[in-house]
């Protein structure tokens, strides 16, 4: 009985590994091949297409890179200074809508609550959004049009960081530094930031990656390279190509196309553009599964 | 005196100066959600105008439904809602099938290793910005470069693909590609609430006689209903909204493919981005904005039945 019920969880085991070995390939494989593309040799690509196992490696496009780098450079900085500033910006103004919410005794607060709520229900969209933000507060081509639109502040962190504050950070704290004087300015950036570290951490975390990777802002209001973040670095790239190698335009394109760079030079910029999040990665699985567990994000 | 009293009821002028450092603290917050996020709710009444930049907002003339008319007649308006629908109906499926099977699997793992690579692995497409997916996506499938072309069709003995020119495969390669980035995370969702269930029940389930299966099929399973509904009534009350990036950037905004790849979201974007008729996507975003809220509301309605602590109101 014992034994058949061992070798039968043995056969579940089995199975087990066998998909999740699976899933772990079909994950990791992808980013794989865009590592080794970035140091195969130009002429190895176009021959035999990308390959797990180039049979020419290269280094070109890393050289190339740290020659001609300017503009990669240049949209790293964007990338850097709109994730540091975005996220910073946007937790700080979060928190200070969310701790009064998290004031039981808050006159009007649900009121306060179903403004924040009904954000998340309704939304005028992308065409009202884009005549605003362009026609009349002109942002476009500025780099405030990469941080403030539609990132900043969300309701989803503003409702999780309410929650985070009325079941943590207990009323008696707050109740005892009011009675010490304490305004609630200082309450909040000195009692309660200090208790709500897990959560914070969790949505800078979150605000950060979603800011790396936005691309959208940038495509619709930017048209000046110089602003590019890498995303929209490596977007335009993509288009460039596509429409350069899509159209017979002869001659001319032919010189365009090769002053666009090559292959693995693309492939390179991507790689750059997935380093940090790899870097992130470790800190975001675990706050995230942290973050699952402390059931602060919320299905 | 009972005017600052705490309970938030009648307030005199001094009990509100008791709250005014509160209600500084929330300006910021409450300014910003009033310019992104109210005003363009306000904004959705240019669908009924004739936007003319030379006029501005107001001083465009109401044309009524002449938009909405517009956009009905033609094709267009069928093709974005089916493909937006079908699509979401698809992944909502397969997405949360697949992430509870990988997550029930996850709990058979015993290696601690094993468990922390697994793990790791299955969240990095999360990660990962579309337009880097659509370079990932573009070695796989260049025509004259791609891995498929180069390696596998000719392994198999098949003739090279077009990809990006031939829609018929899109519906499989949309599918897979949005499964890939989103299934990681749901899993872990999933996992987190295995690892929840009280382990006695376990106990008693192997002092009965049942098999694995048998607890697999007969325990765990049944205890992720309510998170399972939970999960699934969210994404369904995101059914009007498609992932831009995934339609748009993925398929490197290939015409030849709009067939397979235009949703209510590109549409919208391509009608002010590219296209620049205004009214024929302000229309659709309306439209969007107002059968998408209904289902919002529906779902959350059906949640509050369910589990009012998951409930957003």
């Amino acid at each position: 009985m014992r034994h058949t019920a061992s070798t039968e969880g043995l056969g579940w085991r089995i199975a087990a590994n066998v998909a999740l070995v699976i899933a772990t390939a079909l994950c990791v494989l992808p980013v794989i091949l865009l590592f080794m593309s970035s140091i195969t040799d130009e002429s190895a690509i176009v021959r035999d297409g990308y390959s797990f196992f180039p049979k020419k490696f290269g280094h070109t496009a890393y050289d190339y890179l740290s020659r001609q780098g300017l503009a990669i450079l240049r949209s790293y900085g964007v990338s850097i200074f709109v994730t540091v500033i975005g996220t910073s910006v946007g937790l700080l103004v979060e928190s200070m809508l969310a701790y009064p919410l998290s004031r039981r005794d808050l006159p009007g607060r649900n009121v306060f609550l179903f403004i924040v709520v009904f954000t998340m229900l309704f939304n005028g969209g992308l065409v009202p959004s884009y005549l605003l933000y362009t026609q009349v507060l002109h942002f476009k081509n500025t780099i405030w049009s990469l941080i403030v639109p539609n990132l900043l502040v969300n309701g989803f962190n503003i409702l999780m960081l309410k929650s985070f504050f009325m079941s943590s950070v207990p009323d008696s704290v707050i109740e005892s530094a009011r009675i010490d004087g304490v305004g609630d300015a200082r309450m909040l950036f000195l009692i309660v930031f200090p208790l709500s570290t897990p959560v914070l951490a969790t949505i800078a975390l979150l605000q950060g990656i979603q800011y790396w990777n936005d691309w959208f802002n940038g495509l619709i209001f930017l048209t000046d390279p110089k602003l590019y973040s890498i995303q929209n670095l490596l977007n335009r790239i993509l288009t460039d190509v596509q429409f350069l190698s899509s159209n017979s335009l002869g001659a001319e394109a032919a010189a365009q196309v090769s002053t666009l760079p090559s292959v693995t030079v693309r492939m390179a910029i991507a790689v750059l553009g997935l380093v940090p999040m790899l870097i992130a990665y470790p800190f975001f699985q675990k706050n995230f599964v942290k973050g699952i567990a402390m059931g602060s994000v919320k299905g | 005196m009972t005017s600052t009293s705490v309970t938030g009821g009648h307030l005199g002028r001094r009990g509100l100066r008791r709250y005014r450092s509160l209600f500084l603290l929330m300006l910021p917050g409450l300014l910003y959600l009033l310019i992104n996020n109210y005003l363009p709710m306000f904004g959705l009444a240019i669908a009924f105008k004739d936007i003319d930049f030379a006029k501005g907002f107001f001083g465009s003339n109401w044309v009524g439904f002449k938009n909405f008319v517009y956009l009905f007649a033609t094709s267009d308006a069928l093709q974005i809602t089916r493909n937006t629908i079908l699509y979401n109906i698809v992944f909502i499926a397969l997405n949360n099938l697949l992430a509870v099977a990988f997550a029930v699997l996850l709990n058979e793992i015993r290696s601690k290793t094993g468990l922390k690579v697994y793990q790791s692995a299955i969240l990095i497409p999360n990660l990962i910005s579309m337009v880097i997916v659509s370079y990932l996506v573009l070695a796989f499938l260049s025509s004259d470069t791609g891995y498929m072309n180069k390696t596998i069709l000719p392994m198999l003995g098949k003739d090279a693909v077009s990809w990006y020119n031939e829609p018929k495969y899109w519906p499989f390669l949309l599918v897979f590609i949005n499964a890939w980035k989103n299934v990681g995370f749901l899993t872990i969702i999933y996992y987190a609430a295995i690892l929840g269930i009280d382990v006695e029940m376990y106990e008693a389930a192997r002092m009965d006689g049942a098999s694995k299966g048998k607890q697999i099929f007969s325990l765990t399973i049944p205890q992720l209903v309510p998170i399972l509904t939970m999960m699934v009534l969210l994404f369904v009350g995101r059914i009007f909204y498609a992932d831009f990036g995934l339609f748009y950037q993925v398929p490197l905004d290939s015409g030849s493919l709009y067939d397979a790849t235009n949703v209510i979201d590109t549409y919208v974007y391509r009608g002010l981005m590219q296209i620049g008729d205004i009214g024929m996507s302000s229309a659709a975003g309306f439209y969007q904005s107002f059968v998408g809220f209904a289902t919002v509301l529906a779902a959350n309605l059906i949640v509050r039945k369910i589990s009012p602590e998951n409930a957003l109101f």
